[in-house]
């Protein structure tokens, strides 16, 4: 298992990425839309600390951040130059420049912009693993947004029916775009869950140790039992959905903002830890975002 | 293109021993699961002894419990497992029941299924293929009859295959099923208990054929020793089967001698055989079972228009209204051989 410090450079790395983000929109590299990760660290870094390389990840549009703390825990280690240089609609990208910000695939890691559909993919993605008895398990990660997508009902009916090895992360981070979860979702969470007979974890918490012990549990669950499991984490997004559209006041951010993942975890590093996590994350994601910036862009094929 | 000539005779439609669709896609269907342990089978209601709501997958369940999966009524969420079984190399084929529920999968097929490959950089592949019956006359009614297969027509890395009784419908359902990419294969349910055509030795109204193209042809059928015909019917399906008694008749009573090219790929589509066909006649019937509106006929059309060629071009679709269940108004609603034949008397005027 990952270490404090570890856990923290990962947390680190996805936040000073997604600012190096925003901050280039304004420069004009970057062009379209993405969804900042910011706030929701600790799930990522603590969910992919406890995860299989080999398992199968599908994400969805706020997925910098899994994409980056998946990377991590990888042997082969992250590739954040890569995702900037997707980003930046070059030839380098992840997929060429052809997918963009919520369009990624890389080793065992897809993600797709449309709510809810990615769902029952990522169930028959865990379908495929248990015929071939790979024994590794799948990882669908939503939002409580997504909870209003009809489509993730007929998946979690078929993943349970079926014995299905794969684990249904939900971000709830209060917002589905600007409308709060009291406007969106009627009962509970959980019960979306239970009532098709799946057990779920849940947890409101930023620390990332609290989400990497529920996370092994989860995990630890779906390999063991072959079956589906949903790990509920209440989050915070501390930016806007994408890009100026927080409708949040500021009393309400700033009280959010108490619970920043890096500060909860931070005491657990000393000064000098936290000094060299810093100046490691500043160098990769300089150097990532000038040789992104530097990359050419695509050429259009031939398609016919 | 890769041409190959054979002949037919056309009252092979009626008596024949030659097996039926649906007996061609069963064993299709057999012979895949039998030689390829990556194919799986998806879909409601098609374990034996019920074997699916027009039986193609008869027998299949019981021979391979493992894997032919009979599912919740989630069309949906069937078609993305498959696309999530596909991702991760298994050749999945899944039954739709009706094809009007395919309007329920829209979303896998246009933002998922079809976009990994090209999205993702020609790193992936989606070897999937979704079956289904379209089509009216069975007195099914408005949400159990249409032919909806124009909605999915021109989606980018879709193939849209559509069986008929002159081709091998099994055979073309085993090429689908070899595909790396997503398939969208159509079978009318008319189709489903007509005998395939068998080649024979000939008469006057014999048919002289040409097959373009190996995986999905395109046929061109000409009438044998006539120079030259002044009329092409394009079609595709069960209406290939009106469209030959169409050009019988138009035969016998008026003299008209009609080309017939018939299209077993919809989606995307080669011109060429077509556009052959029409330097011959210059004139042009469109003749398919979806609604006339921006439908298969309309992209046909400005196809040819954009290729420069001088004809005379008309569409016979279905009405644009929902499908009726009553007898008389379905037949008004839908194709007929008396409509097509109408038509191409209009046409042959011009």
């Amino acid at each position: 298992m990952t270490d404090n410090f570890a856990l923290y450079r990962i947390m680190l790395l996805i936040r000073r990425f997604e600012e190096r983000l925003l901050a280039e929109f304004s420069t004009g590299k970057l062009v379209g839309t993405t969804h900042a990760y910011i706030g929701q660290e600790a799930n990522a870094a603590g969910i992919f600390s406890v995860t299989d390389a080999q398992d199968v990840i599908f994400s969805n549009h706020r997925c910098h951040g899994h994409f980056l703390a998946y990377g991590a825990s990888s042997p082969q280690g992250s590739d954040p130059y890569r995702l900037a240089a997707e980003l930046m609609g070059k030839a380098t990208g992840l997929v060429g420049g052809r997918g963009g910000s919520q369009h990624i695939h890389w080793r065992n890691f897809y993600s797709n912009g449309i709510q809810g559909g990615i769902l029952p993919v990522a169930t028959g993605m865990a379908l495929a693993e248990k015929v071939k008895k790979s024994g590794q398990i799948a990882l669908a990660f939503l939002g409580d947004g997504t909870l209003g997508e009809g489509v993730l009902y007929e998946s979690l009916n078929i993943a349970s029916l079926w014995n299905l090895p794969i684990l249904f992360v939900v971000e709830n981070n209060r917002y589905a775009q600007t409308t709060p979860i009291e406007l969106a979702v009627s009962g509970t969470i959980a019960g979306r869950f239970t009532a098709f007979g799946i057990p779920t974890l849940e947890r409101d918490t930023s620390d990332v140790l609290e989400i990497q012990a529920a996370a092994l549990e989860a995990v630890g669950s779906v390999r063991r039992n072959g079956r589906p499991f949903g790990l509920i984490l209440h989050t915070n997004r501390f930016s806007a959905h994408s890009k100026g559209d927080d409708t949040r006041s500021a009393a309400e951010i700033a009280r959010i903002r108490e619970k920043d993942p890096l500060l909860i975890h931070a005491p657990r590093l000393t000064d000098a830890e936290r000094a060299r996590a810093e100046s490691e994350i500043a160098a990769i994601i300089e150097d990532a975002f000038a040789q992104a910036t530097a990359d050419p862009f695509p050429k259009m094929k031939d398609e016919r | 293109m890769k041409v190959k000539s054979f002949v037919i005779h056309l009252s092979s439609f009626i008596y024949s021993p030659m097996p039926t669709v649906l007996e061609s896609l069963n064993q299709a269907l057999h012979h895949a699961l039998l030689t390829d342990e990556r194919v799986y089978l998806l879909g409601e209601d098609i374990l034996d002894p019920y074997g699916g709501a027009f039986k193609v997958t008869r027998g299949l369940s019981a021979k391979f419990p493992e894997r032919v999966l009979t599912t919740p009524i989630s069309e949906a969420a069937i078609v993305g497992v498959a696309s999530g079984m596909a991702l991760r190399s298994l050749r999945p084929v899944v039954e739709i029941m009706f094809g009007d529920f395919v309007t329920l999968i829209a979303d896998q097929l246009v933002n998922h299924a079809t976009k990994f490959r090209w999205m993702y950089n020609d790193m992936v592949r989606v070897p999937l293929v979704v079956r289904t019956p379209m089509g009216g006359g069975r007195g099914y009614g408005p949400t159990h009859s249409q032919s909806l297969e124009k909605m999915f027509l021109g989606v980018p890395g879709l193939r849209v295959v559509a069986p008929n009784t002159l081709g091998d419908p099994g055979q073309l359902l085993a090429n689908a099923i070899a595909e790396d990419d997503p398939v969208l294969f159509i079978e009318h349910k008319l189709l489903y208990t007509r005998p395939l055509l068998q080649a024979s030795q000939g008469d006057l109204t014999d048919f002289e054929i040409q097959q373009c193209g190996e995986t999905y042809p395109t046929y061109v059928l000409r009438i044998s020793n006539l120079e030259s015909s002044n009329l092409t019917l394009a079609t595709y399906g069960y209406n290939f089967e009106l469209v030959c008694q169409a050009a019988l008749e138009l035969l016998m009573e008026r003299e008209i001698f009609c080309e017939i090219v018939l299209f077993s790929q919809l989606s995307p589509f080669d011109i060429a055989p077509l556009l052959d066909s029409l330097r011959r006649t210059r004139r042009l019937l469109t003749v398919e079972e979806g609604g006339l509106t921006l439908g298969w006929g309309a992209e046909i059309l400005a196809r040819l228009a954009e290729s420069g060629i001088q004809a005379n071009m008309r569409r016979v679709a279905a009405l644009d209204l929902p499908i009726a269940n009553s007898r008389p108004l379905e037949d008004a609603i839908l194709p007929s051989v008396e409509k097509i034949v109408d038509a191409a008397l209009a046409l042959h005027g011009t």
